[in-house]
């Protein structure tokens, strides 16, 4: 095994601030548990797809998602463990080469939802690394704030698909917690997206 | 010559494009089974489709969850032991009220040489039942056009999914001394 790297001082809610920042009119799916409460913390918006469940999908909507809407710019923004389970996705994606797909894993190393049990990614698998062997050309991973102001360039315009595994501090943030009721969320998404299409 | 019997058997793909292509589908999201091969190559010549390649089925179900929020609509094509794969997945299908259509290849059920494929066969309806899919079953050549028709107009209609079984039947014995 590996040894396990420094833990990553990194606050989560500023490192997804920051990926949304200048986010656009890109479309966005989250990975349920934190990644989807940090999303929503930085700022509540009908083209937030926010999962609360199916645990290793979120890649592969931000797949079928991007496909769908080849002009728009489509951020994944997950979790380590989410990302692990869906880990054959990163193989699909990379196959498809998406060129508006970009995935941020928000990697604390641990299962934050269920008790703080250490992820795969503490110890020591490499996500970049794998997305790198699956044939991402941009795959990057990313442990200071200079780094990431630096990749987001590459996050929002480079061609797809781009992947990055961002390292932050394991420390817990405040609870926030959006809209959970899976129609409304649906029918606000497409409402935004689709104007009165959305409806037919 | 072919017979009736034979033509029918070689046609239901063919027939199942058709409806998928006069149904506006545009994303087709599979992993390979030899019940499927003609329609996966159909899907993959055809420039206005994008026919995916997945590692597991339950990948499927939620880039078609992607799809429709994106405006598009898909199909995931699997054999049966694929179904016990989706079944958390599904319930973004539940939860969102998206449409689905799922059209499965049955193995494990009639004139089966496989004894692996049994259990997942046997289960295959009642997993996707429980887990809020609506399920039709065809095991005539003959019926598939009508059933994958009506389904296709049930799962986008009415936001729901549903899933086609085609019965071994229907695709007949594998031969395995090939």
């Amino acid at each position: 095994m590996k040894k396990t790297s420094k833990p990553s001082r990194l606050d989560r809610r500023k490192v997804v601030a920051a990926l949304l920042a200048g986010r656009g009119d890109a479309l966005v799916v989250t990975g349920l548990g934190s990644p989807t409460y940090d999303t929503y913390a930085a700022g509540d918006h009908d083209l937030n797809f926010y999962l609360w469940g199916a645990m290793g999908g979120a890649a592969m909507a931000g797949l079928g998602l991007a496909l769908a809407q080849p002009k728009r710019r489509v951020l994944v923004i997950t979790g380590d463990g989410e990302m692990l389970m869906g880990i054959g996705s990163l193989a699909t994606i990379a196959c498809e080469a998406p060129k508006n797909l970009s995935i941020a894993v928000i990697d604390n190393g641990h299962y934050g939802e269920t008790g703080m049990q250490r992820a795969h990614t503490a110890r020591g698998v490499d996500l970049t690394g794998i997305a790198k062997a699956a044939g991402f050309k941009s795959a990057a991973t990313i442990d200071s704030m200079v780094a990431l102001q630096r990749w987001l360039p590459e996050f929002h315009g480079k061609t797809g698909p781009v992947f990055a595994d961002i390292k932050v501090s394991a420390e817990p943030a405040p609870m926030r917690l959006p809209l959970r009721d899976g129609t409304a969320i649906k029918h606000r998404f497409r409402t935004a997206l689709l104007g009165s299409k959305a409806l037919e | 010559m072919q017979t009736d019997q034979q033509t029918r058997a070689t046609v239901w793909p063919d027939q199942i494009y058709d409806v998928l292509k006069d149904a506006g589908v545009t994303q087709v999201a599979y992993v390979p089974d030899a019940g499927h091969a003609k329609l996966i190559n159909r899907c993959h010549a055809d420039k206005s489709m994008r026919a995916v390649s997945l590692t597991t089925e339950e990948e499927g179900v939620a880039m078609l969850a992607g799809a429709w929020m994106g405006g598009a609509k898909g199909v995931l094509l699997m054999q049966s032991s694929g179904v016990g794969n989706c079944i958390n997945m599904l319930s973004l299908f539940e939860e969102c009220r998206l449409p689905l259509l799922m059209i499965v290849t049955m193995r494990g059920v009639w004139g089966e040489f496989n004894p692996w494929q049994v259990p997942m066969g046997g289960s295959t309806a009642a997993a996707l039942e429980n887990a809020g899919v609506i399920v039709h079953s065809v095991d005539r050549a003959e019926d598939v056009k009508e059933t994958v028709h009506a389904c296709t107009a049930l799962a986008f209609n009415t936001q729901r999914p549903v899933a086609v079984l085609i019965q071994q039947r229907v695709i007949g014995f594998k031969n395995w001394n090939k």
